[in-house]
């Protein structure tokens, strides 16, 4: 059986409040990722759309896409992992095409987050907890989140200042991506902003990724159709995955995220690689603490260690692991079911060499890290330009 | 209620500031709480002890339960303060949520009001008590032990 190959990607601009519909605002990053891997829709056998229902109106989204795009009368349908749904998607393809069923499936992620008030999402994510056992606490992702952070300063001595590190590279390279919904830079003195009163202690408002509204589109295919019809196609070398507890009481692990640790472990021996071998990273930011757990989760550091990364700027472009070199959820933004796929897009983009002002040197092989809900789900997948 | 139609058992909607589930096989949970008992579940076949309660054991598949009352203290696993609160719970900021580590099982729920985020440390001993919210839902939060 042969390999599976992306042949294209695309992503809308991620913004706040998108002018258009849903379909519309799928369109965008479908466009582009046609337009890049040079095909027609009816090369397409199959699409698989990726989002997070509770924001829209619509019920089963997949059908109203397959319409809009031209993707009729080829299956559709929708696939669901909250913020990692993309990713999810991208296993659910990779798997049609391993199987032999489709040669050339298109991955659409959206989500239109404008639609309802910043605090009424906050209340539909914080459903994505237990609403049994832990909504009626009144709970919300940063909440979830600055738990974790609290366990990993008192275990490690990590710092907020620390965590604020992660957010400024995030904004350095949010002012270099013309896609982020947050282009401007973030200095030390307005994260510690005493004006600015902690969203969840210890998280401040710059610890948190910012919702936007944002499509993506991966094209993948199979070996014979990859060689045919794209020049530089990316392969997919490992896919991982994973599930943990949603509530916090049926969990063991407080200063990382099992699923990540559990999901990446799988991903470096399907691929046949350790974290030394990673050239560039795209990890789930959607608070700073995320991602300092994830460089300790994915072996880029020990655990702990996350803090001397960040310290010395090895996570930075020119370092000795880039990770989110295109602003991450902090910056560029985090459209639930886009997220994934825009991920994938910009790892994509960096082993063919087409990363602009945000390209690292010469990468050969990329991991993104994918996290759906509080490290309810976990998604790593490694490609490689070889 | 209307001619014809079965009382519905719906006593769990009166759990926490504002429940999203009314009709739960642990409904007695809520009960409890009215009697000042907090309450977990213990497989009687397997033995597992189970907070949040659970209606059936996922360790051996089993449905045959028994409750058990939450006594003692937890440790202090981690906690955050909210200054914003999702709707319907405005009126409740600002506020901790944390997780208690009881050996066999864990709980997640509130800090009580009363006490100062300085005063809470990682470890420390807290212990779970029930409480009637000001909107007569009823709810539980550690204390210091």
């Amino acid at each position: 059986m042969g390999r599976v190959g992306i042949i294209g990607v695309g992503q809308s601009a991620f913004v706040r409040g998108y002018p258009g519909s849903i379909r519309e605002l799928a369109y965008e990053g479908f466009k582009e990722a046609m337009e890049d891997a040079q095909i027609s829709n009816k090369d397409i056998d199959a699409s698989i759309v990726c989002s997070a229902p509770e924001y829209d109106k619509q019920r089963s989204p997949a059908g109203v896409m397959a319409e809009y795009l031209g993707l009729t009368p080829q299956p559709t349908f929708y696939v669901e992992s909250v913020c990692s749904s993309s990713s999810t998607g991208l296993k659910v393809a990779y798997s049609m095409i391993k199987a032999g069923l489709h040669d050339i499936v298109c991955v659409l992620g959206f989500q239109k987050m404008s639609e309802i008030s910043s605090a009424e999402s906050q209340e539909r994510m914080g459903r994505g907890a237990d609403i049994q056992w832990e909504s009626p606490f009144g709970t919300m992702m940063p909440a979830y989140y600055a738990m974790y952070a609290r366990a990993h300063m008192a275990k490690y001595g990590t710092t907020e200042e620390d965590l604020a590190l992660i957010r400024i590279k995030a904004a350095t390279y949010g002012q270099m991506n013309e896609k982020a919904v947050y282009g401007k830079p973030v200095t030390m003195e307005q994260i510690f902003d005493p004006e600015r009163p902690p969203v969840a202690t210890p998280l401040k408002v710059f610890d948190c990724c910012a919702n936007a509204d944002g499509s993506s589109c991966t094209i993948v295919a199979s070996e014979e159709k990859a060689k045919a019809l794209c020049e530089k196609p990316v392969w997919i070398l490992g896919l991982g995955a994973a599930s943990e507890a949603v509530n916090m009481a049926g969990r063991d692990l407080f200063t990382g995220l099992s699923v990540a640790i559990e999901a990446g472990k799988q991903a470096y021996e399907m691929a046949g690689v350790g974290p030394e071998d990673i050239d560039v990273a795209e990890v789930h930011d959607c608070f700073t603490i995320a991602e300092m757990m994830a460089y300790e989760n994915l072996g880029f550091a020990k655990p702990g260690g996350g803090k001397e990364l960040i310290g010395a700027k090895e996570t930075y472009k020119e370092g000795k692991i880039p990770v989110n070199v295109d602003g991450g959820l902090l910056s560029k933004g985090h459209p639930i079911g886009a997220t994934g796929g825009s991920q994938i897009r910009t790892v994509v983009l960096q082993l063919r060499g087409d990363g602009g002002p945000m390209q690292v040197k010469d990468p050969e092989i990329g991991l993104v890290h994918n996290i759906g809900g509080v490290g309810l789900y976990g998604n790593v997948t490694i490609l490689g330009r070889s | 209620m209307a001619k014809g139609k079965k009382e519905v058992d719906d006593r769990f909607g009166k759990f926490g500031t504002v429940s999203f589930t009314s009709i739960s096989k642990v409904n007695d949970f809520v009960d409890y709480l009215a009697q000042g008992k907090v309450m977990g579940t213990r497989c009687k076949q397997c033995g597992t002890m189970h907070f949040p309660p659970v209606a059936d054991c996922a360790e051996c598949l089993s449905s045959d339960v028994e409750w058990f009352e939450v006594t003692g203290t937890g440790k202090l696993v981690s906690f955050s303060t909210l200054t914003y609160g999702p709707v319907g719970f405005e009126d409740d900021l600002p506020y901790s949520i944390a997780l208690l580590d009881y050996g066999d099982y864990k709980i997640f729920g509130r800090i009580a009001k009363d006490i100062p985020e300085t005063e809470l440390s990682i470890g420390m001993a807290m212990k779970t008590e029930p409480l009637t919210l000001p909107n007569s839902q009823l709810s539980y939060v550690f204390t210091k032990a």
